[in-house]
């Protein structure tokens, strides 16, 4: 196949198929195994400082926001994270210094909200490197490739445009077609972070709602943390094995967290905490203010359930709870 | 923005404008925003049968009100599958998307479009968020709209960067790139007027101008040469029903209230 054109993008989070496989043989139990631990464990476990990151979701939906907070507390440093619509997440990440080089299909910006303070003020002033550039459909089609174990996918999108040019993908002759095709190079993130409504222990999981990506990042990840509202006995998943959305191969950890998502949305059980990511927009404003939100919600905070009597209690998450359940559905 | 005579705004009246465009029967891929509030307004008037797309998978909703992310629960509400991203995706890509909208923080004459940075790339006066979907969706729908602000900022000459590919050099630039054929952006919809662009050159050209604007208004706010045609039709405006259904869709003002 002839290569037309190079893009001039940084290509991470990339490997060579059979090195993966290699890897994958090795590494990844095949054995159904207890999994859970906790958020402390698992990040201490599984993220190392300078590695390659992707977390699940969509934006302000189903954030494992729960692990989120813990790689601040752990200090985790020099991340590169895929910014697959990467939105409140990768903004507390580079805000609080974890993340410094990022992928962007869509960061920096809270989509109806408005743009991203933190972040995009490390990015204006270089303390955040964009390494590259990309769309959402190429950033999912790289973990498609990922998950397929071949070195890319064929596309018909970016050509002819910058975002191409400070892409890491290719454009080549199509061998079949004889027109330009776009291959999207595969991704294997070290570490994946995907929040879940249900799974049992070995990590069986079930997600209501839109998939996002997260069928395709979470068989491309090398390591994957879930975190889940509920683990539900094996016996359940059993009885309704069409419902499984990832299947405990792929998972390294299981970590029990109620609102775990919480200040996003988790689709069908509580909406997002507008109040709490208000907050968050308005103190990001400054250094300071960042590092006042991080002292009062996450370094000063034990455990989840702290944090959770902190942004307003049962109260506030009744309240969340009662607004996915009402909002528009009338 | 500010109240018109008529007592819609101009963003209603962008809302009203875009909705029309859309057909009964046809597919439409939308983002958050005034491309959602236009589109189930044609839901709730003369296309109740538009088949409406959200790329985090959400196909076929009757939104009751505004969805805050593209990933909300809202966006498969009363819908006919909460799918994923991978299979929207690939129904854009495989041709299955008449229509899609996009947003701008700048556009040239042909239609292409960047929402990634102003300024320099590597130290940018404004980073913004990038393609997103815009890319894909720039890509490979039929038939493209663009919801944005008009001005000399935004109507420019050269791209500080080209995220999203509109007809890229003129005549035949999209098909040698490998883009799929009949595909591009089809109307530029501005607080001023709404565009099209010449069958022959590609180039953007007026259609019509909306009420109270005029055409000095137009070229004073475009920083490149439009294509004026002889006759410049004024906008339709939207109806007292349009209104009520539009403040129903946001009713807290989220998108028109800005």
């Amino acid at each position: 196949m002839e290569t037309i054109e190079e893009g001039q993008g940084q290509l991470v989070g990339f490997r060579d198929p059979d090195e993966n496989r290699s890897w994958v043989f090795e590494n990844k139990s095949r054995k159904a195994e207890d999994k859970r631990m906790s958020t402390k464990e698992a990040v201490s476990k599984f993220v190392n400082s300078g590695e390659f990151m992707a977390s699940g979701g969509f934006g302000h939906v189903r954030v494992s926001m729960a692990i989120i907070y813990e790689l601040i507390r752990q200090r985790k440093q020099d991340l590169t994270m895929a910014g697959k619509t990467a939105v409140h997440d990768i903004d507390l990440l580079v805000g609080a210094g974890c993340v410094n080089k990022v992928e962007v299909a869509y960061s920096f910006g809270h989509e109806l909200r408005g743009l991203s303070n933190a972040s995009r003020r490390a990015v204006q002033t270089g303390r955040c490197k964009v390494v590259s550039e990309i769309s959402n459909a190429g950033y999912q089609w790289r973990f498609l490739a990922g998950m397929m174990g071949i070195p890319f996918v064929p596309s018909r999108i970016l050509a002819g445009t910058d975002t191409f040019k400070k892409s890491s993908a290719k454009t080549a002759l199509c061998p079949f077609t004889k027109k330009p095709v776009t291959l999207i190079p595969s991704c294997t993130p070290d570490v994946s972070i995907i929040h879940v409504h249900r799974c049992d222990k070995f990590g069986n999981a079930q997600i209501d709602g839109s998939l996002i990506e997260d069928f395709e990042l979470s068989r491309a990840s090398r390591r994957l943390i879930l975190t889940t509202e509920q683990i539900i006995p094996h016996r359940r998943i059993q009885l309704q094995p069409w419902r499984t959305s990832i299947p405990f191969y792929h998972v390294d950890a299981v970590v029990e967290v109620p609102w775990g998502a919480h200040p996003c949305q988790m689709p069908l059980q509580y909406f997002y905490d507008e109040e709490h990511i208000s907050e968050w927009l308005n103190i990001s404003k400054t250094d300071e203010g960042v590092q006042e939100y991080l002292d009062k919600y996450v370094f000063s905070v034990d455990s989840f359930d702290q944090y959770l009597r902190l942004v307003g209690g049962q109260k506030k998450l009744k309240r969340l709870q009662r607004m996915e359940k009402t909002l528009g559905r009338n | 923005m500010a109240k018109k005579g008529n007592g819609y705004t101009q963003v209603e009246l962008m809302a009203s404008i875009a909705s029309k465009i859309l057909e009964d029967g046809k597919s439409v891929f939308v983002g958050t925003g005034l491309p959602v509030i236009a589109t189930v307004l044609a839901q709730r008037t003369h296309a109740p049968n538009v088949l409406i797309m959200y790329e985090a998978g959400g196909i076929g909703p009757q939104c009751p009100v505004i969805p805050v992310s593209v990933g909300d629960s809202r966006t498969f509400y009363r819908g006919i599958a909460a799918s994923s991203m991978h299979d929207v995706m690939s129904a854009l890509q495989s041709g299955f998307v008449d229509y899609g909208f996009l947003g701008a923080a700048q556009i040239d004459m042909f239609g292409n479009i960047n929402t990634t940075v102003i300024g320099d790339y590597q130290y940018p006066k404004i980073r913004l968020p990038g393609s997103g979907g815009a890319n894909d969706v720039g890509s490979l729908c039929h038939k493209n709209i663009i919801l944005m602000k008009q001005d000399e900022q935004r109507f420019v000459n050269k791209l500080d960067f080209m995220t999203t590919p509109g007809y890229l050099t003129g005549p035949g630039g999209r098909e040698k790139a490998g883009l799929p054929e009949n595909t591009g952006p089809y109307r530029v919809i501005t607080q001023l007027g709404v565009y099209g662009f010449d069958h022959e050159t590609k180039r953007m050209r007026l259609i019509s101008i909306h009420p109270g604007v005029d055409l000095k208004e137009v070229k004073r706010n475009c920083g490149f040469e439009l294509i004026i045609p002889e006759v410049v039709k004024t906008s339709e405006t939207p109806t007292e029903k349009e209104l009520r259904i539009l403040r129903e869709i946001d009713p807290s003002g989220i998108v028109l209230g800005k």
